[in-house]
């Protein structure tokens, strides 16, 4: 960990020409040993997940998990409201009329599926995030648009600041900074 | 020369593009000082606005009998808007659910956009439940909400699967639109240069920064998204058809009535995306994302589903006569002779005749013809669900209580009123929110994959197609 000034550094943000050269040095830092870093691009970039050797994402539990809770609210809920609570009698049939709840039961495991995915992705992600360190860098603001970027943070048992960006002058960046808290 | 030729794929972007350039076109319409034309319209869209409002305002002061409604027609206008406005939503969930389990990358110019007319187009269906009620306070009747009589809503009712279906549609179409909203929302706040405009996309954006591990999350979440989407869109209008197809009403008691009901509602949705975005690009400059290729694909799309429809209908009419029940062949021998022919024959050009068309190459890529049959296809699916609903119920079982319906100016102003709501909506959206897909038309243009780059000099090398030597026919 190393401190200039009174400032805290985040890490080190190199930025690179294009999504080939972005690959490259993910795979670069995941073959050097570091494991808190991250890259930066405007869109998802095909095969980076293997580079930056991603674990399968959580996500699909998460959104079982509230599938199964969706269908077991819609099974509950009808059967409290019809069978226990008010049970009428509508032309004879069944209190427990099962086929006539598949298209509640179907709607309700969907709409909680979909919370799951939507707001578990969120979770997973950590978003909403109020501050961002890397904001603070003016150059960054062209994640978004055009620019491709690797970092790598200080907090990584590895970090020493000019071996990492020895490692990024090595990988052909053409702007590297220090990002500070 | 051999007699086959290799077509390449058209390129999805048009023109030289890169990154930013995109970028540009796509925010610059969001961060540039607002248009004189859009206030123009936008004051057009509020007028109509002001009507649906005072229609409304009216009906529940006074009731539903400011309607054209009669004792055999209970259902009139209200019905047909609200599945028409429903089935014109379902395009956006094909394009961004469907197309995209397919991997057909042409969707990333217009899914934004189909997704915007889906969310309002479900806005303007669910004005009409809403206020056909009659006593439109005691609403939440139709929610399992406690209430006065202590009674819970009837599970066995199609109409109460209609209230879980459209709602559970509105609100996961919503969470998608926004999920691919996300980063296009943060390329703006990177971009805007006041105060108002960093601060609001900030908020919206939730601090997204391109992380490519949240882009492995966010992928897989699209995925799922999509997946569940699929299924939704195909339940809600099926759904919608049960509401007419488990009564017992001559012409509605059908089991064709969910695929063909389906099938119908992408067919007119295709047609309202077309209007839209063949309107949208010429004003916005966007002809090298929304290209004439597009416009050919959507066109397929309506031919085949148009063809779909016209077979349902030809279906409708055998079955009638195969089952062999009186009060079926009935209704049908009135649909098309009685009447309503004049809707019937109406319907039966706009839906079967007129998109029979797009066999024509030619006539695919003509943007002129195709905005014409745009239009027709929607006034066409309009008259279908008035043939349905109207023409059963207008001449059902007994001859000696039917009665010829038709509308009151009231019923008129509520549905020209929604297109007030639905503009007002999509001038909003076009305004303040990217409307294409910007991180999905990026990745899918060829500078985008790191396999078109030298392995040494790390440059861009354009893709090379090669055209394998076709084998000469053995005779």
């Amino acid at each position: 960990m190393s401190t200039t000034e009174d400032q805290k550094i985040h890490g080190i943000l190199a930025e690179f020409r294009n999504p080939k050269e972005l690959t490259d040095v993910a795979k670069k830092m995941v073959n050097s040993g570091y494991s808190k870093f991250d890259t930066f691009s405007p869109f998802p970039i095909h095969g980076m997940d293997k580079a930056m050797n991603l674990k399968k994402s959580k996500l699909g539990w998460i959104v079982l998990g509230h599938g199964i809770l969706g269908f077991s609210i819609a099974i509950a809920m009808m059967y409290f409201m019809s069978v226990i609570d008010y049970p009428l009698n509508i032309s004879g049939k069944p209190f427990f009329n099962a086929p006539a709840w598949v298209p509640i039961t179907f709607e309700l495991t969907v709409l909680l599926s979909a919370f799951g995915a939507v707001f578990g992705m969120f979770f997973l992600n950590g978003l909403p995030k109020l501050h961002n360190p890397l904001f603070n860098s003016e150059r960054f603001k062209k994640a978004t648009d055009d620019g491709f970027f690797a970092c790598i943070e200080a907090d990584d048992d590895m970090f020493e600041a000019e071996k990492v960006k020895a490692l990024f002058q090595e990988a052909g960046a053409t702007h590297i900074e220090e990002v500070y808290e | 020369m051999s007699k086959y030729q290799y077509v390449p794929e058209p390129a999805l972007v048009k023109g030289d593009h890169d990154f930013s350039s995109l970028t540009r076109l796509v925010t610059d319409i969001n961060l540039r000082e607002t248009p004189k034309a859009w206030y123009l319209a936008m004051m057009g869209a509020n007028a109509l606005l002001m009507l649906m409002v005072v229609a409304i305002g009216y009906l529940i002061w006074e009731g539903t009998g400011i309607w054209g409604l009669n004792n055999p027609v209970g259902w009139g206008w209200a019905i047909i808007n609200f599945v028409w406005w429903v089935g014109i939503g379902h395009a956006g969930t094909l394009i961004s659910a469907i197309l995209f389990l397919f991997r057909q990358d042409w969707r990333t110019a217009i899914n934004r956009f189909a997704e915007a007319m889906t969310i309002f187009a479900v806005m303007c269906a669910g004005v009409f439940p809403a206020i056909h009620v009659g006593r439109i306070w005691v609403v939440y009747w139709m929610f399992p909400i406690p209430n006065q009589m202590a009674m819970w809503p009837n599970f066995n009712s199609p109409l109460l699967w209609d209230v879980f279906a459209v709602s559970t549609y509105f609100t996961v179409s919503l969470l998608f639109w926004y999920v691919g909203l996300v980063p296009d929302l943060a390329t703006i706040r990177d971009r805007a240069t006041d105060k108002i405009r960093k601060v609001a996309y900030g908020i919206f954006s939730l601090g997204w920064t391109g992380s490519n591990r949240h882009w492995w999350n966010y992928e897989k979440a699209y995925m799922i998204l999509a997946g569940l989407a699929t299924p939704l869109v195909l339940s809600v209008h099926t759904i919608v058809s049960f509401d007419f197809a488990v009564s017992m009403i001559p012409g509605w008691h059908t089991t064709i009535f969910p695929p063909y009901f389906v099938a119908g509602a992408i067919f007119s949705g295709f047609a309202m995306v077309l209007t839209l975005m063949i309107v949208a690009r010429k004003i916005y400059g966007m002809k090298d994302i929304m290209t004439d290729d597009h416009m050919e694909k959507m066109n397929i799309v309506i031919l085949v589903t148009g063809s779909m429809v016209g077979f349902a209908y030809i279906m409708e009419f055998f079955i009638a006569w195969y089952s062999g029940v009186e009060y079926e062949k009935a209704i049908f021998m009135l649909r098309a002779t009685g009447p309503y022919a004049w809707a019937y024959w109406a319907m039966m050009t706009c839906n079967v005749f007129s998109p029979q068309f797009f066999w024509s190459k030619k006539l695919r890529r003509s943007v002129g013809f195709t905005f014409f049959i745009s239009i027709v296809v929607n006034i066409g699916m309009w008259f279908e669900r008035f043939v349905i609903t109207v023409t059963s119920l207008a001449n059902d079982y007994l001859p000696s209580s039917w009665d010829y319906y038709s509308p009151t100016i009231w019923d008129v102003m509520t549905y020209v009123g929604t297109f007030g709501l639905f503009f007002t909506m999509f001038l909003l959206f076009l305004r303040f929110l990217p409307m294409i897909a910007l991180a999905e038309v990026k990745a899918v243009i060829p500078l985008a994959d790191p396999h078109n780059y030298d392995e040494e000099t790390n440059e861009y090398v354009a893709p090379k197609v090669e055209v394998p030597e076709p084998q000469s026919e053995k005779v």
